[in-house]
Order: structure tokens, then C-alpha cells, then sequence
């Protein structure tokens, strides 16, 4: 009976990892800020069933405040941050201009969740470990495309967005590679993702009221003068 | 034998009787979703009557591609329903005849003879109906044959009857990352394929913005009712496919007791019921993309079904 349920839990853990894959696909494809950021809550919420599922089945009890500080910071804190900090307009934009088009980019993102599994393959080998077969792979690829959405999305929330996902690919992957991290540490990263979002959104607010775009591709040119020289 | 023969033609007659009651179910709650009441749902029923009751009418113009297409249409559905799993677990009489492959193969065939015929008419919205349901249709065969290669690399095999137990073998195979990614993107194709709503809009008769309707525009009579028929009856076979190969064989007969052949119709129709709730949720709360985001919703299809086929390939614990 014993074995059938940590059977079960592998089995759902799995399906977390699926989720947060799909996720993190659907933080590359969606055009709206508040899509990414919905996107992104819900793949946050997912990594804390997962810390749990983990945390449940090894009896680790560092996991298990993990889990709740996920979604104390990432699935409450972060967005009510944003909310309060971001004026509300930017929410409701829309990136048209993408760098490379939302196929291509997904294409992309495809090719980085396989060099993930090719990247680990030689790690996996030393061990037999379920968990670690599932969340390293698919840890890694969520920071190759978080790390992707950092680089290719022009409005910055997204682009803080894919900081966090990266964060996010970091953490699942560690939570099976090493469950018994001090608690401590881990309470720091929470704070730090938290104090991240504070301080770009802030910054968001102050570059839309002097420039009025959160474009970062529009931001290469001091505006200070009139340039002479054009 | 003469048993398992009997089982497939109750497996047609399965298709044939409830492939409109499935249609005019999805119509009446999405009526009833969205605070109308809505046709009653056996309309669909006195719709194919009234069809099959009025005179038909072809142009002149058209060959015999178009006399053609309706029968087959109606027909390959029916081939399709006879490979797969509808209400048992088990082969039946005819399933050696072929794999899922060839039910991807059959399904095509009809498309290709239903946008022939719509070519054939010379009515301006059917050719362009026609192109567009080629444009999803390239589309979508990238994504049907990663699935059908993710499934046979996950279960050796791609012999339906023999994938469907391939899921249920233990909870970490049900839940593996694979199998739900490739629920996922399967379900995207059938919402594709069967001319739903984020692709295309079934209840509107704007012939502009048409997709899958304007290939049947031509038709009257008789000839109407039998393409209406077979769309319905492919989308229940595609339901099918999903329900039982991909999710799960529950509900199924798994003997040859004629008893427990004919308590699976209910079970099966309750899992439809069940599914019916889920597409009424997309249909009521999305709205049809435009025409080249298309690309973009089916690519995202194709990319979940091949980030299944990497994590089977990759992961230990779904094999």
C-alpha cells in the first residue's frame, strides 16, 4: 500500500512538472501583460503542489514551509505588489510587436526543453530517483525559457515575468535535488523574488509616466535634447 | 465471432444514433450557459427528417464528385468507429482491418473529398471554405501524427486497443507528463478538427467568416442531411478516440457478456456528458480567433505534443 502511494505521488508530481512546462510555453505564446502574469501565478501555484507532493512523500518538513512560503510570496504577494504598484493601463497591454513572431518562438522554446533533457541526460544517469528524473529536465527548461522570455519580450513586465519563471525553473529543480536546505536560505530567495517585484514595478511606474511606454526596445536614445545632429 | 460481429455493428449503430444527440446536447447547454433555453435536444433528429424529407437540388454544373462526396462522408465515420474502441476494450470483428494511422488516413480522405466538392460547385464561399479548412488541416496533421507517434513510441504499438490499457497500467503512467501533455494538445485538435469554437464558430451562418459550414453550402435535400449526419458523426468518433484511447478505457465492456456490452452505452454516453460540460465551458468563454492566429493556436498544439513525445522519450518513469 506503502509503495502504490508513493507511486501515486511520482505519478502526480509528473503531472506537475507536464503543467509547468505548459506554462511556461504559455508565458512565451500569450501577447498580454496580464495573461504572462496570470500565467505565471498559476505555474507558481503548481511549483508549491509540487514542494508539497515532494515534501509529503520524503516526510521533509523544510518542503512543506516551502510550499507555503511559494504561495505566500509568489502566488499572493507578487501579484498584489503589482497591482499596487503598476498603473492599472499596463495590464491591459498588448505586445504586438514581438522581436520574433509567437510560432518561432515557441519553436524556440521547444528546442530549449529539449536541450534541457539532452543537457541532463549524463546527470540522470547517477541516479534513480523518479523525482529527479522529472524535475530536472523540466526545472532546467523552465529556466532556458524564462531566460528566452528575458531576451525576446520588449514590454518589461513580461521581461520581469521571465525572471521570475527562471527563478521558478531554479526551484523545481532544487526541490529534488536538495530537500533539506535550510529554511533560512530559502526564506531569503522568497523575500528577494518579492523585493524584486516591488522595485521593477516601481520602476515600471516611473519609466511609463516620463517616457509613456514600458517598451524596452524604445528606450535605446537619451531624450534629454532635441538631437542636433538629425 | 458472430458475437464480436454483432458487438461492432451495435458500436455503428452507437455512432449512427447518438452522433446528433451529442450535437444538440452540446447546442442546448451552450444555449442554456449562455441564459437562453435553447433548441430542444433532439432537434437535431427533426432536422435530419425534415432534410431527408425535402427534394434535392444539384447544379448542372457539378460532376460526380459532388453526388459522391455526401455518402462518403457519412460513410468513413462509420469505417473510423469500426477500428477503434467505442464501447469495448477488446478487439472486435473488424478492427484487424486497421491502426489508428488509418483512421487518421480515413478521416482525411473525407476532408479531401469535402473540399473537392466544394471546389466543384463554383459557388464562391465553398472553394474559399474549402481553402481555409485546408489551411487547418495542414496544420493540424503535424500535430495528429506526433500524437499517433508519441502514443506508439509510449505503448509500442499503435494499435488502439492496445494504448488505451497502456495509460491505466499504473498511476504514475496515467499521470505521467506525457500522456496529460498529449491529452492537451489532442484536445486542441479536436477542437480544430471539429470546427469549434476558438477555430471556427459552428452556430454562425455568416458565410465570410466561415470555415468548416461553407463546404456544405451547396447541399440540399438528402445530400445535406448526409454531410450533417457524418459531421456529426466524425466528431463523436474524434470524442471517441479521445475519451477512450487517450484518457482512459473506463466504462468500457472488457468481456464478450452481451450485458456488459450494452450497460457500456450508457456509461460511455455519461463520459460524453462529462466532456460535453468541458466544451461547452471553452465554447462559452473564448471567442473565435482570427484567421492567421489560427497557425498560432494549432502551433501551439504542435509544440505541446512534441514536448510529450520529449518527455516520454527522455523520461524513465512514463515507459
Amino acid at each position: 500500500m506503502a509503495g502504490s502511494q508513493t507511486q501515486l505521488i511520482e505519478g502526480l508530481n509528473a503531472l506537475t512538472a507536464g503543467l509547468i512546462l505548459l506554462t511556461a510555453f504559455g508565458m512565451v505564446a500569450t501577447r498580454q501583460v496580464q495573461g504572462v502574469l496570470r500565467f505565471f501565478v498559476v505555474q507558481s501555484a503548481f511549483l508549491a503542489a509540487s514542494a508539497f507532493l515532494i515534501g509529503f512523500n520524503r516526510g521533509s518538513i523544510h518542503l512543506l514551509a516551502l510550499g507555503a512560503i511559494t504561495i505566500a510570496a509568489k502566488v499572493i504577494a507578487i501579484p498584489w505588489v503589482l497591482k499596487h504598484t503598476l498603473p492599472g493601463d499596463l495590464y491591459e497591454r498588448r505586445e504586438i510587436n514581438q522581436v520574433i513572431n509567437i510560432p518561432s518562438s515557441l519553436l524556440i522554446a521547444l528546442l530549449l526543453a529539449i536541450a534541457a533533457q539532452f543537457l541532463v541526460s549524463p546527470l540522470l544517469a547517477t541516479t534513480p530517483d523518479p523525482v529527479i528524473h522529472v524535475n530536472l529536465p523540466i526545472g532546467l527548461a523552465g529556466i532556458l525559457i524564462g531566460a528566452y522570455s528575458l531576451i525576446a519580450r520588449r514590454e518589461a513586465i513580461p521581461q520581469m515575468v521571465g525572471i521570475l519563471a527562471m527563478e521558478n525553473g531554479a526551484f523545481f529543480a532544487g526541490i529534488a535535488l536538495a530537500p533539506d536546505l535550510p529554511l533560512i536560505s530559502e526564506l531569503a530567495i522568497a523575500i528577494d523574488v518579492v523585493l524584486i517585484a516591488v522595485v521593477i514595478g516601481v520602476l515600471t511606474r516611473n519609466i511609463t509616466q516620463t517616457m509613456g511606454t514600458t517598451e524596452a526596445a524604445a528606450m535605446s536614445e537619451l531624450r534629454e535634447e532635441p538631437q542636433p545632429w538629425r | 465471432m458472430t458475437r464480436t460481429v454483432v458487438y461492432n455493428l451495435i458500436q455503428l449503430l452507437f455512432v449512427i444514433g447518438f452522433g446528433p444527440l451529442y450535437a444538440g446536447v452540446l447546442s442546448r447547454f451552450k444555449e442554456n450557459v449562455q441564459s437562453r433555453r435553447g433548441p430542444s435536444i433532439f432537434q437535431p433528429y427533426r432536422d435530419l427528417w425534415k432534410l431527408f424529407h425535402k427534394d434535392e437540388v444539384v447544379s448542372s454544373e457539378t460532376t460526380w464528385i459532388f453526388r459522391f462526396t455526401p455518402y462518403l462522408v457519412f460513410i468513413i465515420p462509420l469505417f473510423v468507429a469500426s477500428l477503434i474502441p467505442v464501447l469495448t476494450d477488446y478487439p472486435l470483428a473488424f478492427a484487424f482491418m486497421g491502426d489508428m494511422l488509418a483512421g487518421g488516413f480515413f478521416l482525411a480522405l473525407a476532408g479531401f473529398f469535402a473540399a473537392l466538392a466544394a471546389v466543384d460547385t463554383g459557388n464562391p464561399y465553398g472553394p474559399m471554405g474549402a481553402s481555409r479548412t485546408r489551411m487547418v488541416g495542414f496544420l493540424a496533421e503535424p500535430v495528429f501524427m506526433i500524437v499517433f507517434f508519441t502514443v506508439s513510441f509510449v505503448a509500442q504499438s499503435t494499435i488502439p486497443y492496445i494504448v488505451q490499457k497502456r495509460w491505466v497500467a499504473s498511476p504514475a503512467a496515467f499521470f505521467s507528463p506525457a500522456h496529460i501533455l498529449l491529452l492537451i494538445a489532442f484536445f486542441m485538435l479536436i477542437l480544430a478538427e471539429g470546427g469549434k469554437i476558438p477555430v471556427d464558430n459552428p452556430t454562425g451562418h455568416f458565410e465570410l467568416a466561415m470555415i468548416d459550414e461553407s463546404k456544405g453550402l451547396e447541399y440540399s435535400g438528402r445530400g445535406a442531411a448526409l454531410m450533417k449526419w457524418g459531421g456529426q458523426m466524425k466528431f463523436l468518433v474524434l470524442t471517441c478516440i479521445f475519451l477512450n484511447v487517450l484518457l482512459a478505457p473506463w466504462g468500457l465492456a472488457d468481456d464478450l457478456q452481451p450485458g456488459h456490452v450494452l450497460l457500456a452505452i450508457p456509461l460511455i454516453l455519461f463520459k460524453i456528458l462529462l466532456f460535453t460540460v468541458i466544451l461547452v465551458i471553452i465554447e462559452s468563454s473564448l471567442a473565435k480567433l482570427r484567421l492567421f492566429r489560427i497557425s498560432e493556436f494549432l502551433g501551439a498544439a504542435f509544440i505541446i505534443s512534441v514536448a510529450a513525445m520529449i518527455a516520454s522519450i527522455f523520461s524513465t518513469s512514463a515507459v
